[in-house]
């Protein structure tokens, strides 16, 4: 078996193994169905689809992801497992990818719990499925660039505590970085360029056609990039501070 | 064999460990000593290919630890200090995950997974999560980790600490057992323990090698004829 597949295995259990996943799991659930029918008035849209459930993701994403990802790291590293794992005959490789699949896959466990608002929709009215599942999709890729994220600042500390604000204030900035509000703090001291390319990381303006379900192929190259980009960095950071 | 080459580990401005050579050879039980802070947890570190070295290298049975890392971490089995374990795993599913990341298959892995557990006496507590297990039991499940694979080299960092007499008594006596065909470095600071086990011990303060010889032959050079005399002859206060 290949050492990505037995870490994902041991990682999805670990989060099986604690009510954790449940209690997040319900937290995920409850605030979808909060965010879709009081702010997104599903009701009184009067339309056959799932935009006001999916326009939320985002800001979902931005506080329950980083509470997933601070245990990732910071935890193998306070209980000095890591010692143990990466003297294994594993690459650092497959111990951050196998680490970061799981999680996702929990992610996608939770997303996958939305399902009564799919059969929902469609027993109300005669939406557009091929949306929807495009969405979705949308909305998993989303979810695994906040979580790769949050993996990489996990690895830089052993307080989760800490790897959970930090996580949270980096996806905030990504959430937003095509927005005045963000792009106001940076654009005074950063040179034009930089400001440029932190406008284009946007994870609203490349969710926004996802949601739609315009499967763009720029959008998910974006997301692919920058989860690759942030393990890529998470195995530099893991590596640096592993016996700190 | 293990081949260790000036092998070199800053810490800032601190130096952990300063230009340590050796080699060890199958057959040989070797015990690190020395006092705290002395280097020898960095240095298993090192061979173990955790840490980084500033400057040097391991080579364990041919296999360049930072050239080769995996090639060299499947021929050893590690005991960290302290003896890490998944809090929220059962001992049993542990167990069983570090055999499969060391790719033991079918009867020869389900024969392996119980000859660790009787050799370490895990039986009674194979349901429980490691978090509830005590000091020793936890060590015992470490080592049971390192072992599990029928390693050719074995490191343990201070497999014995905070294990009550009887449980000493028994780890110390399947290292013996182990000890014939395979290379064996432990890590202590407990004198008696490098008699009941070592043949050779090499004693280690402030990153340097002081001695290396076996424990009767390092006993014999102090005036006493006691090996915990001449540890303190030439590391207490760093004076010789």
């Amino acid at each position: 078996m290949n050492p990505i597949n037995i870490i994902f295995r041991r990682e999805l259990a670990a989060y099986f193994s604690t009510p954790l996943a449940v209690v997040f799991i319900v937290i995920y659930l409850m605030l979808t169905g909060v965010f879709t029918f009081y702010l997104g008035n599903f009701f009184e849209r009067g339309q056959a689809d799932l935009q006001s459930f999916f326009a939320f993701h985002p800001w979902l994403y931005l506080f329950l992801v980083p509470a997933i990802a601070m245990r990732i790291w910071a935890e193998e590293r306070k209980s000095g497992t890591i010692e143990l794992l990466l003297t294994l005959p594993i690459t650092m490789g497959q111990a951050v990818i196998g680490k970061f699949l799981a999680a996702w896959a929990f992610v996608a466990i939770a997303l996958a719990g939305t399902f009564p608002i799919w059969i929902t929709v469609n027993v109300l009215g005669d939406p557009d499925n091929g949306i929807i599942i495009a969405a979705y999709l949308g909305s998993l890729l989303m979810a695994g660039a906040y979580l790769a994220v949050g993996v990489g600042v996990s690895a830089a500390t052993k307080s989760q505590v800490i790897a959970f604000i930090i996580s949270l204030l980096l996806c905030f900035i990504f959430t937003l970085a095509g927005f005045p509000l963000v792009l106001d703090a940076f654009s005074s001291w950063l040179p034009g360029g930089v400001v440029d390319a932190l406008a284009s990381m946007s994870f609203l303006t490349h969710f926004q056609s996802l949601q739609k379900g315009v499967i763009d192929l720029r959008d998910v190259i974006f997301f692919i990039a920058f989860i690759g980009a942030w393990l890529y960095a998470c195995a530099l950071i893991v590596d640096a501070r592993k016996a700190d | 064999m293990i081949e260790v080459e000036s092998l070199t580990k800053d810490f800032g401005l601190r130096r952990a460990v300063d230009k340590l050579s050796f080699t060890v050879k199958p057959g040989e039980v070797l015990g690190f000593l020395g006092p705290n802070g002395a280097g020898k947890s960095t240095t298993m570190k090192m061979i173990t290919g955790f840490l980084t070295p500033t400057s040097g290298t391991a080579r364990i049975n041919g296999h360049d630890i930072q050239t080769a890392p995996v090639a060299a971490k499947r021929e050893f089995g590690y005991l960290p200090e302290g003896a890490p374990g998944y809090a929220d795993m059962r001992v049993m599913d542990f167990l069983e995950f570090a055999a499969d990341l060391r790719q033991l298959q079918g009867d020869y892995r389900q024969q392996r997974l119980q000859q660790v557990v009787a050799d370490v006496h895990l039986e009674g507590v194979l349901g429980q999560k490691i978090d509830t297990l005590s000091k020793g039991f936890r060590r015992r499940v470490g080592l049971a980790q390192a072992i599990l694979h029928d390693p050719k080299v074995l490191i343990l960092d201070e497999p014995t600490d905070g294990l009550d007499p009887n449980q000493k008594h028994e780890v110390r006596r399947l290292i013996n057992s182990m000890a014939e065909d395979k290379i064996i470095i432990i890590s202590t600071h407990i004198l008696e323990e490098v008699d009941a086990i070592c043949s050779r011990a090499m004693i280690i303060a402030q990153g340097k090698l002081l001695a290396d010889d076996t424990p009767a032959n390092l006993a014999a050079r102090a005036e006493s004829g006691r090996l915990d005399d001449f540890f303190r002859d030439i590391t207490a206060g760093g004076l010789s």
